[in-house]
């Protein structure tokens, strides 16, 4: 069984499976979604009112800090193994907001520590980090070079 | 005093909802494309690249605060921010901009990531 043969059978089996399996709930989905989502983000409003108000901070190093702290608790709670749990029913509620990218970068650093230091803690902790901080440095540099071309900046 | 108050309430109301929405965006792609937690976040970042490169990120930052710089796209708009800023002083600084504004996040990242590999054994995926 090759080709189109192969193809359609997966296809068919597919769709058997389907029919199986319960409707996905969209709507609860993205009601949860909304909630985690929002409640990390008045989270980050609450620490960086708390930053302003009473330790002075302001600018690049008020929004600076604020994002280390959210960085701190996601793979804290991550370390704890509370987030997985939270990420089970808030879907992109947890995966968006940068406690999200803390977790997918202390969640195969832990994992694979069993593989070493190097090639394991160290290397794995970019699986999914790395194409974000690629793909950034290239967009970001881009639209800097894009703005000193045009001396609009 | 009381203005104050309902000030900061105000600020956590339009983060709580602007945060929620985008994540939620997020999930209505989740569920009609089912692209992996990955490709999510890259495309939002990039969102936010694109959004600030066009200079319209910076309305929702200043209307919703914690609520816009919170979701990864507050990271792309940080990286676009360095950028253009960095264009100021010049083609170094266009190049350099972006990646220095983001160091705080990176260095968090991979400093506390650290940390908790570390201190902390991986739970099975399991329970």
């Amino acid at each position: 069984m090759t080709g189109k043969d192969r193809e359609n059978y997966n296809k068919n089996y597919i769709e058997y499976v389907n029919s199986f399996a319960p409707p996905t709930k969209h709507f609860k989905n993205c009601i949860r979604t909304f909630f985690v989502g929002g409640l990390i983000c008045t989270i980050g409003q609450f620490i960086r009112i708390i930053l302003e108000k009473a330790f002075g901070l302001s600018g690049d190093e008020l929004a600076g800090t604020t994002s280390m702290i959210l960085i701190f608790l996601g793979c804290f709670l991550t370390g704890l193994g509370v987030y997985d749990r939270i990420g089970r029913n808030a879907g992109a509620g947890s995966i968006v907001p940068i406690t999200g990218f803390a977790n997918s970068v202390a969640s195969p650093a832990m994992e694979f520590k069993t593989e070493g230091y190097i090639y394991g803690l160290a290397a794995k902790m970019f699986v999914v980090a790395g194409p974000i901080i690629v793909y950034g440095v290239l967009s970001g540099s881009l639209v800097g070079v894009i703005y000193w071309l045009l001396g609009l900046a | 005093m009381f203005e104050e108050y309902a000030e900061i309430l105000i600020g956590f109301i339009k983060a709580f909802a602007v945060g929620g929405l985008i994540c939620a965006i997020a999930q209505v792609v989740i569920n009609f494309t089912d692209l992996t937690a990955g490709k999510i976040l890259v495309i939002f970042m990039l969102a936010g690249v694109v959004l600030q490169g066009l200079g319209v990120y910076q309305y929702l930052v200043d209307f919703a605060g914690a609520g816009a710089t919170v979701p990864i796209c507050g990271f792309g708009y940080l990286l676009a921010n360095g950028g253009i800023r960095g264009a100021e002083n010049g083609l170094f600084g266009a190049l350099t901009g972006a990646l220095s504004s983001a160091s705080a996040g990176i260095s968090a990242a991979v400093i506390f990531a650290f940390l908790a590999a570390l201190v902390f054994k991986a739970k099975s995926k399991k329970n």
